[in-house]
């Protein structure tokens, strides 16, 4: 993590992607139907890269996670971390969820930040502990530590499942609307605090949400996906200040202005 | 319509303020008055009650003067105490518990691996939902008459139907705990790489210990129930018997103050583990975690 910090100061593109998914098509069963959520959809991340997958409710966006996180296996294509293709679920791509049960309630907030070290015997206890400790700091939790996550509120809640998948210091982080069940005031806060903690360790973050506002905020490279079945439909550098207003209302022009090209054409 | 549209709200100046030091506000919170915080003590009035019961109990009974159908209350106490003192009662309830604990471990033993067997496979599943189906509605005592042809009069008999009443009921909840266990934690469990044995004791079990608890506490509710009955069915074996059996030697001798002592007992220690026991694991557990309240 350090060295690629080091070398982001000057901004040439890495040339091993971390994250290659390819022509990913991905389907799930509900009880009647088979549904296909992404058709076909791709895109690298490098090391360091804040991305985002953007886009209205059905696109696929989370089932794409999931995909990712090894919970669902593509019909076609392929989802490839460091050139390995992606078997099952690990601790080398650590999630955070939206909801708040994500945490153990029969663990302490630093039991919990403690527990896939322990779970997948990265570290010795002791380890763990010293680990655990300095990125409760870092989401600013440290009083809390003992306390158990029902004594917590929503942001907070979140901040421990953050602490918790960064401290596994994992090769990329999942994010699933991590701030979507949070007041408008403390999502904002969380965008911030995320935004800080990435300057500090510089991980790398796949990040799932449905508001472009968040996107542009929080992301460094945006994938923009149509609904039912998610497609890609652009993908896109973020851009901070003035611009960032004109790029909100050109992503709004893309999720709501329907343009489909015809099945059948060559693409 | 047009008229309506003609109600404007007025424009009004905006201001800010800081706000006052609380401290100078008053009072922000005062205690209660004694008396509703004594009524508001759970404890306090169900203790009330029992002494309201056992007055009405003494009064009825001095009225009725038959000591032989019913004691009195004082009575009951008396022969209660006798009981413990001379230590009869103590060892006809020490060796309903052993049998018992016996029983209720046996069970227990066997549901874990009955829902770990259900919660791995399809088919375990459906094992489990056919058995609890079929052996949850039978009364264990109903069973007593073939565990005495198996297994002769003696305590493996009881065992067996104490494994009966216990089995079911804690295997269902727990189960079904297994059931509840939300989408996201069992996520975040795999995402851990946990599966398997380590899967279900880190993530699962904890996770439904509520409803294993609950399954615990009806399971032993019924095995106590039915070993107290399967006592007075037949009771004695190698020359001590147990509670049940202690009541049913006092209704053939008409001390029946004797019987309600024993009856007594079977109620107190019911009430102990229940209120002391369990409610000390739920308190360390479930309470603590805050997923009861």
């Amino acid at each position: 993590m350090a060295v690629t910090a080091a070398l982001h100061s000057s901004p040439p593109v890495p040339a091993e992607p971390l994250l290659e998914v390819e022509g990913v098509t991905l389907q799930y069963k509900t009880k009647h139907h088979l549904v296909t959520a992404t058709y076909r959809v791709g895109f690298r991340v490098y090391r360091g890269d804040r991305f985002i997958l953007l886009g209205p409710s059905g696109c696929g966006k989370s089932t794409l996670l999931k995909g990712v996180g090894g919970f669902l296996k593509p019909v076609e294509g392929s989802i490839r971390l460091n050139g390995k293709a992606i078997e099952r679920p690990g601790p080398d791509r650590m999630m955070v969820f939206q909801e708040f049960d994500q945490l153990l309630p029969w663990k302490t907030v630093k039991q919990n930040v403690m527990f896939p070290m322990l779970a997948s015997r990265r570290c010795s206890a002791r380890e763990a502990a010293e680990r655990a400790m300095s990125y409760i700091a870092k989401v600013g939790l440290d009083r809390f530590c003992d306390v158990y996550p029902h004594m917590l509120s929503g942001g907070m809640k979140q901040r421990v499942a953050i602490a918790r998948a960064m401290a596994m210091e994992p090769e990329i982080l999942l994010m699933d609307e991590p701030f979507a069940a949070l007041d408008a005031l403390t999502r904002r806060k969380m965008q911030d605090e995320l935004l800080q903690l990435w300057d500090d360790v510089r991980f790398t973050v796949l990040f799932v949400t449905h508001s472009i506002e968040e996107a542009i905020i929080v992301g460094n490279r945006i994938l923009v996906l149509s609904p039912h079945p998610g497609q890609m439909k652009a993908e896109i550098n973020s851009i901070a200040g003035d611009a960032a207003e004109a790029l909100e209302r050109r992503i709004h022009g893309m999720l709501f202005t329907e343009e489909t090209e015809h099945a059948g054409e060559p693409s | 319509m047009s008229e309506r549209a003609a109600i404007l709200p007025p424009v009004r100046p905006d201001f800010e303020r800081r706000t006052l030091d609380a401290r100078n506000i008053g009072e922000i919170e005062r205690p209660l008055p004694l008396l509703e915080r004594l009524t508001n003590i759970t404890a306090l009035r169900r203790f009330l009650l029992l002494v309201l019961l056992a007055v009405i109990w003494q009064a009825y009974a001095a009225w009725l003067d038959n000591p032989l159908i019913f004691p009195t209350f004082a009575d009951t106490l008396a022969a209660l105490v006798k009981g413990f003192l001379s230590g009869e009662l103590v060892s006809r309830t020490a060796t309903s518990i052993k049998v018992l604990l016996m029983g209720y471990a046996a069970g227990v033993a066997l549901a874990a691996v009955l829902t770990g067997f259900a919660v791995s496979t399809r088919i375990g599943t459906d094992l489990l939902a056919t058995l609890t189906a079929m052996f949850n509605p039978l009364p264990a005592i109903a069973l007593l008459p073939l565990g005495l042809l198996w297994f002769g009069l003696g305590n493996p008999s009881l065992i067996f139907v104490l494994i009966h009443s216990v089995l079911w009921a804690v295997s269902l909840n727990t189960f079904s705990g297994f059931l509840a266990v939300s989408q996201t934690l069992r996520m975040a469990g795999h995402n851990y790489g946990l599966s398997g044995i380590g899967y279900v004791t880190r993530i699962l079990v904890p996770a439904a210990l509520p409803a294993i608890l609950t399954g615990l506490k009806v399971g032993w509710a019924f095995a106590w129930r039915t070993l107290i009955a399967a006592e007075l069915v037949f009771g004695v074996s190698s020359g001590s018997g147990g509670l049940g059996w202690f009541i049913y030697e006092n209704k053939n001798e008409l001390e029946t103050a004797n019987v309600f002592a024993g009856l007594f007992t079977v109620i107190i220690i019911g009430l102990l583990v229940e209120g002391v026991v369990f409610r000390a694991v739920e308190n360390a557990t479930v309470r603590k975690w805050g997923m009861q309240q």
